[in-house]
């Protein structure tokens, strides 16, 4: 995880049908846990959320095959159910639950240690690619991640 | 008299939104009429796949609206949207 870039996801571990498994890192030092909170550093719930996000939106383009963009659309049902510290190795799944026109819902989780940490229902719009350049970037960073199709 | 699938859409439109069930009229737009912005109207959509078990071709229809293949009043004027879905309903039975 990079924080101060939003770049949440490290690696894609497996992706398979409708769900996507990724593994994401904590750092152990950010700028983000000197104000959130100075001596108790936790991982915002806002960014659990966006790293929720991220992982469906990669689903999505993989089983889109990069044809639309994800974009944030609704979180709904966001649930934190524990403190995520720095340095905490976290797991991320995500599964499509309604492909729509236009639109898809996807049911997410984290988990940290095998206990799950927090979970949504996340939904997306899916457009077309509004740059070119952001679709270069995206392509880039599902190499980066290792998503299959893309490697 | 309207339909149950009319009837049905307009409690879904109702739920998911800020219109009062009573403006949701067969001849009402949608968009127009009605004011649903573009989350609730997705939304809506949502519930209507779930509700129908049908996936709603809200991209084929706005393609065909904006190349000026098909009036929008086909598609998002309350009576013909509840046709329309009654046409994929029937269209699932059948496939």
């Amino acid at each position: 995880m990079r924080l101060e870039y939003f770049q949440m996801v490290d690696r894609v571990v497996s992706l398979e049908a409708d769900t996507i498994t990724v593994s994401s890192q904590v750092p152990e030092q950010s700028p983000v846990f000197e104000g959130h909170f100075p001596g108790h550093p936790i991982l915002p719930g806002v960014l659990m959320v966006e790293t929720m996000a991220q992982t469906g939106g990669w689903l999505l383009m993989a089983l889109n095959g990069f044809a639309q963009m994800p974009f944030l659309l609704k979180v709904s049902e966001a649930k934190f159910r524990g403190f995520v510290t720095p340095g905490t190795e976290l797991t991320v799944i995500s599964r499509r639950s309604h492909d729509g026109s236009g639109f898809a819902v996807t049911e997410a989780r984290i988990e940290a240690a095998g206990k799950r940490v927090a979970d949504a229902e996340i939904s997306f719009r899916l457009l077309p690619f509004p740059a070119a350049d952001l679709e270069a970037a995206m392509r880039g960073n599902a190499r980066r991640i290792g998503l299959p199709g893309f490697c | 008299m309207t339909s149950p699938v009319f009837d049905r859409i307009a409690d879904i439109i109702a739920e998911n939104s800020e219109v009062p069930r009573e403006k949701i009229t067969p001849e009402a737009h949608v968009i127009n009429d009605l004011g649903i912005d573009s989350l609730d109207f997705l939304d809506i959509v949502f519930a209507i796949d779930k509700a129908f078990g049908i996936k709603v071709p809200v991209e084929a229809w706005t393609q065909e609206v904006n190349a000026g293949k098909a009036p929008a009043e086909q598609y998002f004027v309350m009576g013909n949207l509840a046709q329309r879905i009654e046409e994929l309903v029937a269209a699932k039975g059948t496939a």
